[in-house]
C-alpha cells in the first residue's frame, strides 16, 4: 500500500510515477510529483520507480479559480 | 450590408453635453459620468477621498453608487436602478496581461440583489481615457436610445436611433461604422449592446466590443452573468458608443513605470516559455479543460447527473483548434495580452434561425459555453455548440445560465414532469441540439416555450409545480441555481470546499470567487473545516481584488513560474501576487503589500454582503445549495458510481452498505452531506467575521475600516 495525496492506494510491483499517473487518469499537464518529499521531475515519469510504503504526492496546480 | 447614413439621419438628438477631458493621474482621473436617460440629463461627479480609499475602484465604484442610487426594495426594473460601469486604477495599462477589463454591476432581474460582472472589450480603458473613472446610467428612456462618447471632443450625447438593429453582432458592426472615420480608425470604437432575446429575457447580457482589424469584424465579450442585458433593454438602451483615439502605454500617468514594466516583461517571456506546455491558452483559450474535466469526472452531463460522457472526445479543446478556430494573433480583448485567450471560429455557417446561411465569427467557445451548451444537455456536436454560442452572443443570452436552464427542463423532458405539450411540441430531449437552438429563437421573440426558459430555473420550478403538478422538493434539489442565479459549469458533488465555493457567495453560484476542485477533491490539501474556511476567506477576497483593478483573472493562474511548485503557497501563485502588488504601486504610488491588497478586497466584499443583507438578503438560509451540488439525488446517480459512494459510506460513517437498498443509501448520504455544508458554513462565517446567521459583525467591518454608519444601521438588525 502507498499514499498518494494522503489517501491508501494498493501499490503493485514496478510501479513507475507515469504508470500511477495512467492509473489514477491524472491527465492535467500542471502537475508536481513528490515522492517522500522528493520532486520528480517530469522526464523521470517513466522511469521512477514507487516503492511499497511511499508517501507520494500528484500536486494539481489550478486552485482558488 | 447597411447602410449607416441613413440609419444615423434617423437620429433624434435628445441631450447634448460637453466637458474637458480630466487627465489620468496615478490611475484615476477621480471623475465619473453620470448620465440619466429618463430625465435626459448628463453631469461629471468628483469622487471623494473617502470613495476612493474604501472602494479603490471597479467593482467598489459600482456597489458604493448603486448602494446610493437605490433603496432597499428598488427592484431592477424600476427607474432609480443604475448600471454602472468602471474599470480600475490598473485598466487601460498595457505591459501586463489581462489589464482592459470593465466590472458592471445592477439589481439583478435573477437574484433581485447586486450582480457583477467583469468583461473584455475596449471600452473600460477607453472610458478612463476619456476622462471617467466611472459611469453610471440610470432612468429609463421612452423610446430606444443609443448614448454616445467621444472621449477625445469631450462630447457626449444621447441620441434616439430608430433604425438600427438590437442583435449584438450587428449593432456592434453598424455603430463602429457609423462613428469611425475609416476602416483604421474602427479600433478606436467599442460598443456596449445586448440582443434581441434580452428584449424578454431574464438571462440577458451584455456585449463589449472591440474591433478586430486583422480579421474585419468587430469582436464581442459578454458581460455574462445575472441578466444585466435584460436591465439595459428595460431601459430602452439600444448601446453604449464610446470613440477614443490615442491609446498608448502611459495613459493611466503611473507613478514608476519601471515597476510595471518589470513585472510585465517577466510575466511575457513565461508565457511565452512555457504555455504551450501548461494550459495552452494561446491555443484554445479557456477549452482547454474540456477533456481535463471529463476526465476528473467534473463536467456537468445531463444537468449535473453524471461527471463524463463517452462522446465528450467530440468536443475536445483540439476538435475545435484544428476544425474551427484561429487564434494566437495579436487581437486579444485588449492591448498587450499575450496570454491571448481570445479566439474566433471565422467565416462560420450559419445552419438555423433568422442568420441562417451567414458566414459569421463566433467568439468561443470557452469552455462554460462547451460544457453547459454542450455536455450539461449532451450535446456533443462541436457545430451546433458554436452556433448555439453565436445565438447567445447576438441575442443576448447568457451561455452558462442557458445551458444550466436547458439542461434542467431536458431532465423535467425526460423524467415525464413536463411533456411537448408543455414545450410547444419540442422534443427536448438530451442531445437535441436542433430543439435547444429553437428554445434560442423562440426567447429572441419572446414567444413559446424558449420565453418561458429565459426567466431561469428558479421560475421554471415554480412554473412546473403550478402548472404541471411537479413535486417541489425533487425540483428544488435537481434545479441547479441558488439565489436565482444557475450554477457555473463545473460538478462539485466530490468537493465540499466547492460547494462553498459556489453557495457562500455574494452574487450566486458563480465560480469567480473560488474554484478549489482540485486543492480540496484530488490534492487533498484543506481536509479540515478550518482549511476550507481558509482557502474559502482567502481566494474570494483575492480574486474580488481583480474585480477592484479592472483585470483578468486568467494570467494569475493559467499560466505558472516554472518554479512555482518550490514556493511557500504555490496554490496562491506567490510570484503573480507580487507582481500584481508592484502593478499597483507602480499605478498609484501607494506602498501596499499582499496583505494589505486582501484587506481592500474584504472592506469592498463585506460592503456587497451588507448591501444584500439591506435588500432583504444576504443570510444563511440564501446561502444553502440544491442537493444536486452536493450528491445523489436519484438512483440511476447513486448506482452510476455506486463503488465510490458505498466505500464513503463505510470510511466516513461507518455504515454497511450491504444488503440495503439504493434509496436507503441515498437517504443516509443525504443526511450526511448535508451536515458537512453547515458545518462548512458555520466555519467560513466564523473565519469571514461574520455571525453565525451569516452578518459582517460591527467589531469586523470596524478591524477592516468599514465602521461607516450606514452598514452599522443594516447589521444592527440582526444582531
Amino acid at each position: 500500500m502507498i499514499k498518494v495525496n494522503t489517501k491508501d492506494f494498493e501499490w503493485e510491483e514496478g510501479l513507475t510515477v507515469q504508470r500511477l499517473l495512467d492509473k489514477k487518469k491524472y491527465t492535467f499537464t500542471k502537475i508536481i510529483v513528490k515522492i517522500n518529499g522528493n520532486i520528480i521531475n517530469k522526464e523521470d515519469y517513466d522511469s521512477t520507480i514507487i516503492n511499497d510504503g511511499d508517501d507520494v504526492k500528484v500536486i494539481h496546480l489550478l486552485a482558488g479559480g | 450590408m447597411f447602410d449607416v447614413k441613413s440609419i444615423k439621419a434617423e437620429h433624434k438628438l435628445l441631450a447634448e453635453y460637453t466637458y474637458e477631458p480630466a487627465k489620468l493621474n496615478r490611475g484615476y482621473t477621480d471623475k465619473t459620468l453620470y448620465v440619466n436617460i429618463g430625465e435626459n440629463q448628463i453631469k461629471e461627479k468628483n469622487v471623494s477621498k473617502e470613495m476612493k480609499e474604501k472602494f479603490i475602484g471597479g467593482k467598489g465604484y459600482g456597489l458604493r453608487y448603486l448602494w446610493d442610487a437605490t433603496k432597499p426594495d428598488t427592484k431592477w426594473n424600476d427607474p432609480e436602478n443604475e448600471i454602472v460601469i468602471a474599470g480600475g486604477p490598473l485598466c487601460g495599462i498595457t505591459q501586463y496581461p489581462g489589464a482592459g477589463k470593465s466590472l458592471v454591476v445592477t439589481i439583478s432581474p435573477m437574484t433581485d440583489l447586486v450582480i457583477d460582472s467583469n468583461v473584455g472589450g475596449y471600452f473600460g480603458p477607453f472610458l478612463k481615457f476619456s476622462g471617467f473613472d466611472a459611469m453610471e446610467i440610470q432612468g429609463k428612456a421612452e423610446k430606444d436610445i443609443i448614448i454616445y462618447i467621444n472621449g477625445n471632443d469631450g462630447k457626449i450625447t444621447i441620441e434616439e436611433a430608430p433604425l438600427e438593429a438590437i442583435d449584438g453582432h450587428v449593432i456592434s458592426e453598424q455603430l463602429t461604422e457609423m462613428y469611425a472615420d475609416n476602416e483604421e480608425d474602427k479600433k478606436n470604437i467599442s460598443v456596449i449592446s445586448a440582443g434581441t432575446a434580452a428584449n424578454h429575457a431574464n438571462i440577458g447580457l451584455l456585449n463589449f466590443s472591440f474591433y478586430d482589424l486583422r480579421r474585419g469584424v468587430t469582436r464581442l465579450k459578454q458581460a455574462g452573468r445575472g441578466g444585466i442585458g435584460r436591465v439595459f433593454r428595460d431601459k430602452k438602451i439600444k448601446a453604449v458608443v464610446i470613440k477614443f483615439k490615442g491609446t498608448k502605454g502611459n495613459l493611466n500617468n503611473p507613478a514608476d513605470q519601471s515597476l510595471i514594466n518589470k513585472a510585465g516583461i517577466k510575466l511575457h517571456k513565461q508565457i511565452h516559455d512555457y504555455d504551450d506546455v501548461q494550459c495552452r491558452m494561446r491555443q484554445i483559450g479557456t477549452a482547454n479543460i474540456i477533456e481535463v474535466m471529463d476526465q476528473y469526472d467534473l463536467l456537468p452531463v445531463h444537468n449535473y447527473q453524471y461527471g463524463n460522457h463517452p462522446d465528450t472526445y467530440k468536443i475536445a479543446s483540439n476538435v475545435f483548434v484544428e476544425k474551427f478556430i484561429t487564434q494566437g494573433m495579436p487581437d486579444g480583448c485588449w492591448f498587450g495580452c499575450s496570454l491571448s485567450c481570445a479566439k474566433a471560429a471565422d467565416k462560420f455557417e450559419i445552419q438555423t434561425g433568422p442568420y441562417k446561411g451567414h458566414l459569421v465569427t463566433v467568439d468561443g467557445p470557452e469552455y462554460e459555453n462547451a460544457a453547459g451548451l454542450g455536455a450539461n444537455c449532451g450535446i456533443f456536436d462541436p457545430r451546433l455548440i458554436l452556433e448555439a454560442n453565436f445565438y447567445c452572443d447576438t441575442y443576448g443570452v447568457d451561455t452558462i445560465s442557458f445551458g444550466t436552464i436547458c439542461a434542467f427542463a431536458m431532465e423535467c423532458y425526460e423524467r415525464g414532469i413536463i411533456d411537448k405539450e408543455a414545450t410547444g411540441g419540442l422534443d427536448l430531449r438530451f442531445g437535441n441540439g436542433l430543439a435547444q437552438l429553437e428554445l434560442l429563437h423562440q426567447m429572441s421573440r419572446g414567444e413559446g416555450f424558449g420565453a418561458k426558459i429565459g426567466l431561469g430555473v428558479k421560475k421554471l420550478k415554480e412554473i412546473f409545480v403550478k402548472e404541471h403538478g411537479a413535486d417541489a422538493d425533487f425540483l428544488n434539489e435537481i434545479g441547479m441555481e441558488q439565489k436565482g442565479l444557475e450554477v457555473s459549469e463545473y460538478l462539485p458533488k466530490e468537493s465540499l470546499a466547492q460547494q462553498g465555493g459556489y453557495g457562500l457567495t455574494n452574487k450566486g453560484p458563480q465560480h469567480d470567487e473560488a474554484w478549489l476542485i482540485f486543492m480540496d477533491m484530488v490534492n487533498n490539501q484543506i481536509p479540515t473545516f478550518e482549511d476550507k474556511a481558509e482557502a474559502l476567506h482567502y481566494f474570494p477576497m483575492f480574486r474580488t481584488w481583480f474585480g477592484l483593478m479592472g483585470l483578468c483573472k486568467l494570467p494569475w493562474n493559467d499560466t505558472s513560474p516554472p518554479d512555482n511548485h518550490l514556493t511557500d503557497e504555490p496554490a496562491k501563485m506567490p510570484e503573480h501576487v507580487q507582481h500584481y502588488v508592484n502593478l499597483y504601486n507602480g499605478v498609484t504610488g501607494s506602498s501596499i503589500d499582499k496583505n494589505e491588497l486582501i484587506l481592500q478586497s474584504e472592506r469592498v466584499y463585506n460592503f456587497q454582503r451588507v448591501f444584500n443583507i439591506r435588500r432583504g438578503k444576504g443570510l444563511r438560509k440564501q446561502d444553502a445549495m440544491p442537493y444536486r451540488a452536493m450528491g445523489p439525488v436519484t438512483i440511476e446517480e447513486y448506482e452510476s458510481r455506486q463503488e465510490r459512494y458505498d466505500q464513503q459510506l463505510v470510511e466516513l460513517l461507518g455504515y454497511n452498505p450491504e444488503g440495503k437498498t439504493t434509496k436507503e443509501k441515498i437517504k443516509v448520504m443525504k443526511e450526511y452531506r448535508l451536515d458537512q455544508y453547515e458545518k462548512l458554513t458555520d466555519a467560513v462565517y466564523k473565519r469571514r467575521g461574520w455571525t453565525p446567521n451569516g452578518v459582517p459583525t460591527k467589531e469586523h467591518l470596524k478591524s477592516i475600516g468599514m465602521d461607516l454608519p450606514e452598514l452599522f444601521e443594516v447589521v444592527d438588525k440582526h444582531m
